[in-house]
């Protein structure tokens, strides 16, 4: 039997709308198989995945709270993607963005505020996060527009680098003097905190700030000159040479966007939720990312649902962990199938496949 | 330094290698033949869980090592389907393949942790491994370190001595005119994508049986992207490959000495050390290309549809 791919003259729209549905229904009938092989009900196991976590106001403020690094993260990595820039150490940048706006937040710590107040440190940890996500996504980004290096690689190896300079802070200079020798930093002041939307409750205001970016991509990626750039080099990398688009230019931005995304994204997580700077700051976030960008279908409003879904499933495998007391890694592994699937399924949109029976394999 | 001392450090060299050769050789042969899978470290860290597993089961660590295997070809079938049977992304393939090795070791790995094993025993000649400066460097290494020695060996002969390596090689150069020319362009991709899978495999079983005799989530480490920047490193030539596996593994060895005699600097600064000189050598590597242009086989990377 062979399999035999023929082009599509245009990508179909309806697959291209299906075959993420296709790979996430797939993907879950393949996890519910796994669930099965380990001895527990695949329905109970759906149940607390999918559905549980929606059923209360707590865990829907988690899926949300999960899903704004994810979507924050992915956006920026679409644009990346859609112009064949594989930037993969969003994890790096993200913590590099933690870091340098917590950096400002224990430095800042206790004090009472000059002429203008403790207003100002908050915006400065934002624009210090984001900045600093930049500057360490440019690295890989500067060593491929000017010698040529893999991307890929530069940017991979970075996030080890990133991972060990915020281990070797937190159990030293920035450790918290006060803390019983805990490996972490001093609790951020309120000043110093992104606050939460309703009065006693987790939800905090890095979750608007997620919108927002997706929307300002929306309009960036469709509207904008620079955004009909990216997906010209993306699509027809030719055609965008001949039109005399700057490669090294595109590549620079690109990176620079996604840096800034996922630095943005790492001191939301720091200044929301976290409240200080620990030895570790991201259960993944940056890899999971490139997942949701992928199962978005690289588009902002896609990606915005894509990490919805994800987020989900997060919370679901917790919810699985204490009740099924099924292992957290088989959502990882769930995340990687699923990955593999929708990367399988887009052959859909652009090509008509047949089984030919017979005939050997070209 | 006393020659004793020097064989010990030469030794361990040699031992910090082997996972990254196993593994950089088979992914030297999928790029070759024009496939890059950036899920090297997916399928060994998945050959490290399933061979620790494999081995506490039963007993043996060549039924451990041979599990291993059998782990990274299976994941690499998946790639395979993904890229050359439905023409998915290469490389948002192989990170899928990464994140899925992942989680499938830690689980596959769970009932496992903190169990110990004894490491796979080291060759003893009589009088050969007992020979000052070159005795247990030459004759007193594991059986894997052989293995990895002869996979070079043999792959060296296949890629440059015969016909078979030679088709391989022009497919990764050009797989539109190795097509026409009647050449099986998606059988020798598909053979060479799961031979690397294979090597990775055996690579990661090679942490947990021989390295590390026991099993931690995560244990690779990144060694997998070591071994893919070795690969580039190397100008996907065997020669250089093993020499860049020495220098790696030298550098993690040093790293680990310097750790234990407490020289001022600080841990993790020592630790990050393997991943700045990765990049430190893809930068002075481009450096010294740039008169010369790329080396890379002219079709990596790029997915291939028989024309019909």
């Amino acid at each position: 039997m062979r399999l035999d791919l023929a082009p599509r003259p245009r990508r179909s729209r309806l697959m291209e709308a299906l075959s993420p549905a296709l790979a996430f229904a797939l993907a879950v009938a393949i996890g519910g198989l796994a669930v099965a092989a380990m001895g527990r009900s695949p329905a109970a196991a759906f149940a607390i995945y999918f559905v549980a976590p929606l059923t209360e106001f707590w865990s829907l403020q988690e899926v949300a709270l999960k899903a704004a690094p994810l979507a924050l993260i992915a956006t920026g990595l679409a644009f990346c993607y859609r112009a064949n820039l594989w930037n993969i150490g969003a994890e790096g940048q993200f913590v590099i963005g933690g870091l340098a706006g917590g950096c400002i937040a224990v430095a800042t710590h206790g004090i009472e505020g000059g002429p203008l107040g403790t207003s100002w440190i908050l915006p400065a940890m934002l624009a210090a996060g984001t900045l600093a996500g930049m500057a360490y996504a440019l690295i890989p980004a500067i060593l491929r527009v000017a010698l040529g290096v893999s991307e890929i690689l530069t940017s991979l190896m970075l996030v080890y680098v990133a991972e060990l300079l915020l281990d070797y802070l937190v159990r030293g200079p920035l450790r918290d003097p006060a803390g019983y020798n805990f490996p972490q930093s001093v609790g951020f002041d309120d000043a110093a905190r992104l606050a939460p939307l309703i009065e006693g409750e987790n939800l905090h205001a890095g979750v608007l700030i997620a919108l927002a970016v997706v929307l300002l991509a929306v309009v960036v990626l469709s509207r904008t000159l620079f955004g009909f750039r990216v997906r010209v080099v993306g699509a027809a990398p030719r055609a965008a040479r001949f039109a005399g688009f700057s490669e090294a230019r595109l590549t620079l931005a690109a990176f620079a966007v996604s840096g800034g995304a996922a630095g943005l994204a790492g001191i939301a997580e720091v200044a929301g939720r976290i409240g200080q700077l620990q030895p570790s700051i991201s259960p993944g976030y940056g890899f999971t990312a490139i997942i949701v960008a992928f199962l978005g279908r690289l588009s902002p409003i896609g990606i915005a649902l894509a990490s919805l879904v994800i987020a989900l499933t997060t919370i679901g495998a917790e919810g699985a962990q204490i009740a099924l007391k099924l292992p957290l890694d088989l959502t990882r592994a769930f995340q990687g199938l699923l990955l593999a699937l929708v990367l399988g399924a887009d052959v859909l949109a652009r090509y008509r496949v047949r089984l030919v029976p017979g005939g050997r394999a070209a | 330094m006393s020659l004793d001392l020097v064989q010990m450090v030469l030794f361990t060299i040699v031992t910090a290698s082997t996972p990254l050769l196993l593994a950089a050789t088979g992914e030297l042969v999928a790029e070759r033949a024009g496939v890059l899978n950036l899920g090297v470290e997916g399928m060994m860290v998945l050959g490290a869980a399933l061979g620790f597993a494999a081995a506490v089961e039963s007993g043996s660590t060549l039924v451990g090592a041979l599990a291993g295997i059998a782990a990274g070809i299976a994941l690499a079938g998946l790639f395979a389907l993904l890229t050359i049977g439905l023409a998915a992304n290469q490389v948002a393939s192989g990170l899928a393949l990464t994140i899925l090795g992942l989680g499938l070791s830690g689980l596959v790995g769970a009932p496992y942790i903190g169990l110990k094993r004894e490491a796979a025993p080291h060759l003893h000649l009589p009088l050969l491994s007992d020979l000052p400066g070159i005795g247990r460097l030459v004759f007193g290494q594991d059986a894997f370190v052989y293995a990895a020695a002869l996979l070079v060996a043999g792959v060296w002969v296949f890629l440059w001595r015969t016909r078979a390596g030679l088709a391989l090689r022009a497919i990764g150069d050009d797989h539109a005119a190795t097509h026409g020319l009647g050449l099986p362009v998606r059988r020798v991709r598909l053979l060479a994508v799961l031979f690397g899978g294979g090597c990775a495999g055996l690579g990661g079983a090679y942490l947990s049986l021989a390295y590390t005799p026991f099993w931690a989530p995560a244990m690779t480490a990144g060694r997998g992207w070591i071994a893919l920047a070795l690969v580039v490193f190397a100008s996907w030539r065997l020669g250089r490959l093993v020499a860049g596996a020495l220098l790696f593994g030298g550098a993690t060895v040093l790293q680990l000495h310097a750790q234990a005699a407490g020289i001022g600097l600080p841990g993790q600064a020592l630790s990050a050390l393997p991943y700045l000189a990765t990049i430190l050598a893809l930068v002075i590597l481009s450096l010294g290309r740039r008169a010369g242009g790329s080396t890379a086989p002219a079709s990596l990377g790029r997915v291939f549809i028989p024309p019909r």
